[in-house]
């Protein structure tokens, strides 16, 4: 049987990225306006509406689709810009919205009945009584799962649901369910669900001292390098913290996710897309990683059971991997 | 207000639960929330000796609520979720969606904090579905509270985590077994050992978080003790405190007494600090980070 389409969502944080992926080999791009609708909240990244407008030109033309994340928790205050986001989603002939909030959703299905809904991940949908709930309510065509189910249970909650699974294939990685945490929040003042940004740049201090080279969120110190030590963007899962008396990354490991040998696996479970994680990368990182999924993906798709991972590829990844280090994260039971 | 108490979040042998919630039957305490929120793994207790206790806490006049797990991941938890979605006899609190699917337009139910409700439409919304509480993100400020209150349709009453270490993340790793080198199938239940969760410091000794299980807390505890005031004039109508090991029965009378107004503010905030296993935070009340701590001029 040949296995079903599997869709390459990379991530689009600029226009020169979002061209990249289209011109490597994504299938679909996502994107987010600049401002808190989405959880990459970040100074000088994503798209004003007329740059929107002639990413969503380039994609179309080119045979590509183009998602719109709108995945933060709409604050009374500012509702009418998450509307207005919407509207304008509609207004550029977005694909799909990605959405987490279910007052959005329900404003998305009432205003624009033809514009497709997806679960964003930060909807924390992790069963298929969630997802077929947001399908029932507001009628989603596609969810992306949190990281952490372990494969068999992604496999599971597929049984139970019609509707679609993007799931995390490549990069940062939450270790965390999405959408439900407030670590960041906590230390700064700023999270993904509040202000769409997690351990944001502006509380990050970075101090020379004669223990070594110290990264701090807003004074809290996530961890401290030896000369020989590479140092890591400081989001604060992944310091080293101390835990009676030893210190470890007692959370999570400077890590990004890759799931390339999963990949037979994806398709014959019916996956419907993989998703990229990126959108504060560079476009140099969504050349590498599209070229090197699309090549992956392409290989499976023409024959699942001769797929072999390239060590080319994993060494291309390793290149632009956290820490340079990659995990099968929670899709490996054992990893829990 | 009415005051509440939240489900224990850590995991306690059978014997200190059946106890601690013979006390609490006694307690001045109006709503008693009930079960296992955090890890499947956690057997001691099963539902049957969650909906027993119930029975016995409904019989000392308690309004008695179910909480379900917060991450649901195999199909087993999602058959617990179906059987307590279906007991008829005590209202249930919904911490994730799936739960939202299964008690829609049946009994009134409880929206848990990790729902995310963080605008009126959504609030409302689930007003509809037949929400008759909610409870706020414990993120959530103040300002952003009142702002919502002032501009929902429904009339569901507002309830807010008001005192203990602030359940903060959710993880499908567990924290505690990785401290032991251990994987999470595999367990040995370690989390028995830590009463209060397990204390994580920075490389300089600053407390910063607590692991309890797959749930990650705060250090500090959030403490709006002090704040009963500003809580009454937000519109609050209850007031969650959360278990802890020691001194919740004394926690909750102090609690009661500045809501009756027979302590003030200032004395209550200075009798609780004894008995609390970890300074007071209160940022995310005044829309500041969660752990700083501001004190109520008033």
């Amino acid at each position: 049987m040949q296995p079903k389409k599997l869709e390459l969502v990379c991530p689009a944080g600029s226009l020169p990225a979002l061209k990249t992926a289209v011109d490597n080999g994504a299938d679909c791009v996502y994107m987010g306006f600049r401002d808190d609708t989405n959880a990459r909240n970040f100074t000088g990244l994503n798209f004003a509406f007329d740059n929107a407008k002639e990413g969503v030109r380039y994609a179309h033309a080119k045979g590509k689709k183009v998602l719109l994340a709108l995945n933060t928790y709409p604050q009374d205050e500012g509702w009418q810009r998450w509307t207005k986001a919407i509207d304008n989603a509609a207004e550029l002939g977005m694909d799909a919205v990605i959405l987490a909030d279910p007052g959005l959703m329900q404003y998305a299905a009432k205003t624009h009945p033809d514009l497709r809904l997806h679960l964003s991940v930060q909807g924390s949908a992790t069963n298929y009584e969630a997802i077929n709930f947001y399908h029932e309510m507001f009628g989603i065509r596609r969810a992306v799962v949190p990281r952490v189910l372990a494969l068999a249970q992604v496999e599971q909650l597929m049984a139970g649901t019609e509707v679609e699974i993007e799931l995390f294939g490549f990069g940062g990685l939450c270790v965390m369910v999405e959408g439900r945490c407030a670590l960041s929040s906590y230390a700064t003042g700023d999270s993904p669900n509040t202000r769409g940004v997690c351990s944001p740049p502006k509380s990050v201090r970075w101090q020379e001292t004669p223990k070594g080279l110290e990264s701090r969120l807003n004074g809290i110190l996530i961890d401290r390098y030896d000369a020989d030590e590479n140092a890591g963007y400081p989001t604060l899962c992944k310091g080293r913290f101390d835990v009676q008396g030893e210190t470890y990354y007692a959370i999570e490991e400077p890590a990004s996710l890759n799931t390339l040998e999963l990949l037979p696996e994806l398709m014959r479970m019916g996956i419907a897309a993989i998703k990229i994680e990126g959108r504060q990368r560079s476009p140099a990182y969504v050349e590498q990683v599209t070229k090197v999924w699309r090549q992956a993906i392409d290989n499976c798709q023409r024959d699942t059971g001769a797929f072999a991972v390239k060590p080319s590829w994993m060494a291309e990844l390793g290149k632009v991997s956290e820490g340079q280090q990659q995990t099968l994260g929670a899709y490996y039971r054992p990893w829990k | 207000m009415k005051l509440a108490l939240g489900p224990v979040l850590y995991y306690w042998d059978r014997d200190t639960m059946l106890s601690f919630y013979d006390e609490m039957a006694d307690a001045p305490v109006d709503i008693i929330y009930l079960g296992e929120t955090v890890c499947s793994r956690r057997h001691l207790l099963r539902l049957q000796d969650y909906l027993d206790m119930a029975e016995r806490l409904a019989a000392a006049g308690k309004e008695v609520v179910i909480s379900t797990q917060t991450l649901i991941e195999s199909e087993y938890d999602v058959k617990t979720l179906r059987k307590i979605a279906e007991n008829e006899n005590f209202r249930v609190e919904a911490n994730d969606m799936g739960a939202v699917r299964l008690l829609a337009n049946k009994l009134p139910f409880v929206a848990g904090s990790t729902l995310n409700v963080f605008n009126p439409p959504t609030l409302d919304f689930l007003a509809g579905l037949g929400a008759a509480r909610w409870v706020m993100p414990v993120e959530m400020s103040r300002e952003s509270l009142v702002s919502i209150l002032r501009n929902r349709q429904s009339g569901i009453e507002t309830e807010v985590f008001a005192y203990g270490r602030l359940p903060l993340a959710f993880s499908a790793r567990c924290f505690t077994a990785r401290h032991h080198n251990l994987q999470k199938d595999d367990c040995q239940f370690k989390c028995l050992d830590y009463e209060d969760g397990l204390a994580l410091k920075t490389r300089e000794g600053q407390p910063f978080l607590t692991l309890n299980g797959i749930q990650t807390q705060s250090a500090l505890v959030h403490n709006l003790i002090g704040e009963l005031d500003t809580l009454q004039d937000a519109g609050i109508d209850v007031v969650r405190v959360s278990p802890q090991a020691h001194h919740t029965g004394e926690i909750l009378r102090l609690f009661r007494e500045g809501m009756e107004q027979r302590l003030t503010s200032a004395q209550a905030l200075a009798q609780i600090e004894d008995l609390m296993p970890a300074a007071s935070c209160n940022g995310y009340w005044h829309g500041k980070p969660g752990l700083d701590f501001i004190r109520n001029t008033r």
